[in-house]
């Protein structure tokens, strides 16, 4: 399964590779979305500066969006979705796949926005670094396994584009609320690492729920179309 | 165009008794006096015979509708997880509409319980909306089965709707705890919950009416969402039926040999000209056939 999942994740990012409509508009994206926020709360009262760590998450939940309707627009396009059903791959390794490499892609811009909250919003991100690291990554994983599976039910439907916010946004409240207090546990003055790792603790518990579920959903999804 | 393709292996097929036109029965009827009687009985001892709270006043009246629908709406998303779960195990229709009309009324009670306690918050905090942890939840509760209804209604062939939908009700029933926990986890660091428990020493009669307002609306629940469940039952009969009838129709067009349209062998079903056919427009190949 490992392997199958290894074949998947490779192709999906050398597609991504070669297209690089990623670099090439959703990273350009993700920083317009930190420049709207520095339109709506004024720069100058350290508004920014406050609010960075939900400023951030929301950045990074809009981007991920993104990626994941653009990591199943690639399977919709030519009947792909059939194609690799006929491929005869485990679906929990397409489902691990297809997480890894919209995992990957999903870091890549984390940390584009987060070179971009610090420099724009005046963010100091050595502070409590390993708490910001261990988060974001449990928070990406807790943003894609549930990404994957409401993209895959959204995939080939006609109404995917207005289907898929409306789905994703509201289950993944959990991961915007734990990753938000976790930074802004390691960004205070001093950080509260304590209070930040329990928020870690939520996350790894959603990111584990979620991941169990695709494993296990991911065939009867990808069975119908 | 292809011929009258079979339904994949394993699927509910629509049952081929002929439907009768409505969704009332003897058991409905029963069952809407009981629910008609009970809300009479309900709104006379919630707003006359049961006492006024010592500290809340005539306030506290609003419970006898808030604490019904917030469990009739639970009830509701739990039938539909059930329903969910089994129509991906069987393959039932009747657990998919099942899942679909408990669904519906439960977004409506999740609706009606947010309603009224923002108005209890607006005479108590003096504003609509505080984000208490329980008010937040349940929002994002509505939200998610707002999600589930749209699913319910994706223009698609209806063996796919359904076992999307069900995945959908699943993953919405396992985030509800989650979400719960965390909005709960999340507000509880800056402030202690703010809605008063339920006082053990409640009043005789206050604890009567809130048990009996609560049996009346798990009933209210059961008489809509069984009139929801038969007109569902009754559109997908009708779309088998309409696509029955324009394949006939069509078979018919073959033999004659000089139809007065002179349709195209590629031409689409078209709708008859009269109002029956309508639900051919929904029975034709959606996006997910490979016709």
């Amino acid at each position: 399964m490992w392997r199958e999942a290894a074949l998947v994740a490779g192709k999906d990012l050398r597609v991504e590779w070669r297209s690089r409509v990623v670099l090439n508009q959703v990273v350009p994206f993700s920083v317009v979305v930190l420049l709207l926020f520095g339109f709506a709360l004024d720069p100058d009262r350290g508004f920014l500066r406050q609010a960075a760590p939900g400023l951030y998450w929301i950045a990074v939940l809009l981007s991920a969006m993104v990626v994941v309707q653009r990591s199943f627009a690639v399977e919709t396009a030519d009947g792909g979705r059939d194609a690799l059903r006929a491929t005869g791959l485990d679906p929990a390794a397409l489902f691990l796949g297809k997480a890894a490499a919209t995992a990957a892609v999903l870091v890549a811009l984390e940390i584009v926005l987060a070179v971009g909250v610090s420099l724009l919003y005046g963010v100091d991100l050595t502070r409590g670094l390993p708490l910001l690291v261990v988060s974001g990554l449990l928070a990406t994983i807790g943003l894609v396994a549930p990404g994957m599976i409401y993209g895959a039910l959204a995939s080939g439907l006609r109404v995917r584009e207005t289907l898929l916010p409306l789905l994703f946004l509201p289950a993944v409240a959990p991961v915007m609320i734990g990753a938000t207090r976790a930074f802004e546990a390691a960004l205070r003055q001093p950080p509260s690492m304590g209070e930040g790792w329990r928020w870690c603790g939520l996350l790894g518990v959603f990111a584990a729920i979620y991941t169990a579920l695709g494993l296990l959903i991911f065939e009867p999804l990808l069975e119908d179309s | 165009m292809t011929t009258n393709s079979p339904s994949p292996p394993g699927e509910a097929t629509v049952d081929p008794r002929p439907a009768p036109g409505h969704t009332g029965s003897r058991f409905t009827r029963v069952l809407g006096g009981i629910v008609i009687a009970g809300l009479a009985v309900q709104l006379l001892l919630a707003l006359v015979i049961s006492p006024r709270d010592v500290v809340q006043g005539d306030l506290t009246r609003i419970m006898y509708v808030h604490v019904p629908s917030a469990i009739a709406a639970y009830l509701a998303f739990g039938v539909t997880a059930l329903g969910s779960a089994v129509y991906l195990w069987k393959r039932s229709q009747f657990w998919d509409l099942a899942a679909a009309a408990s669904a519906e009324i439960g977004v409506l009670f999740t609706a009606m319980t947010l309603i009224t306690g923002s108005l209890w918050g607006r005479s108590t905090w003096g504003t609509y909306w505080v984000w208490d942890a329980r008010l937040t939840s349940t929002a994002l509760l509505l939200i998610l089965f707002i999600g589930y209804l749209a699913v319910r209604n994706i223009p698609a062939e209806r063996h796919v709707r359904s076992r999307r939908a069900a995945i959908a009700g699943l993953v919405a029933f396992v985030d509800v705890p989650i979400v719960h926990y965390s909005v709960d986890w999340w507000r509880s660091l800056h402030q202690p919950a703010t809605l008063t428990k339920l006082d053990p020493e409640i009043d005789g009669l206050m604890l009567f009416t809130l048990v009996f307002s609560i049996v009346v609306f798990q009933a209210l629940f059961l008489w809509l969402a069984v009139h929801r469940f038969r007109a569902e039952y009754l559109a997908e009969q009708l779309d088998a039926e309409g696509l029955e009838d324009a394949l006939a129709e069509r078979r018919a067009e073959a033999h004659t040999p000089a139809a007065p349209t002179a349709p195209t062998p590629s031409a689409p079903v078209a709708p008859r000209s009269d109002e029956d056919a309508v639900p051919v427009v929904s029975a034709a190949p959606g996006e997910g056939s490979r016709s």
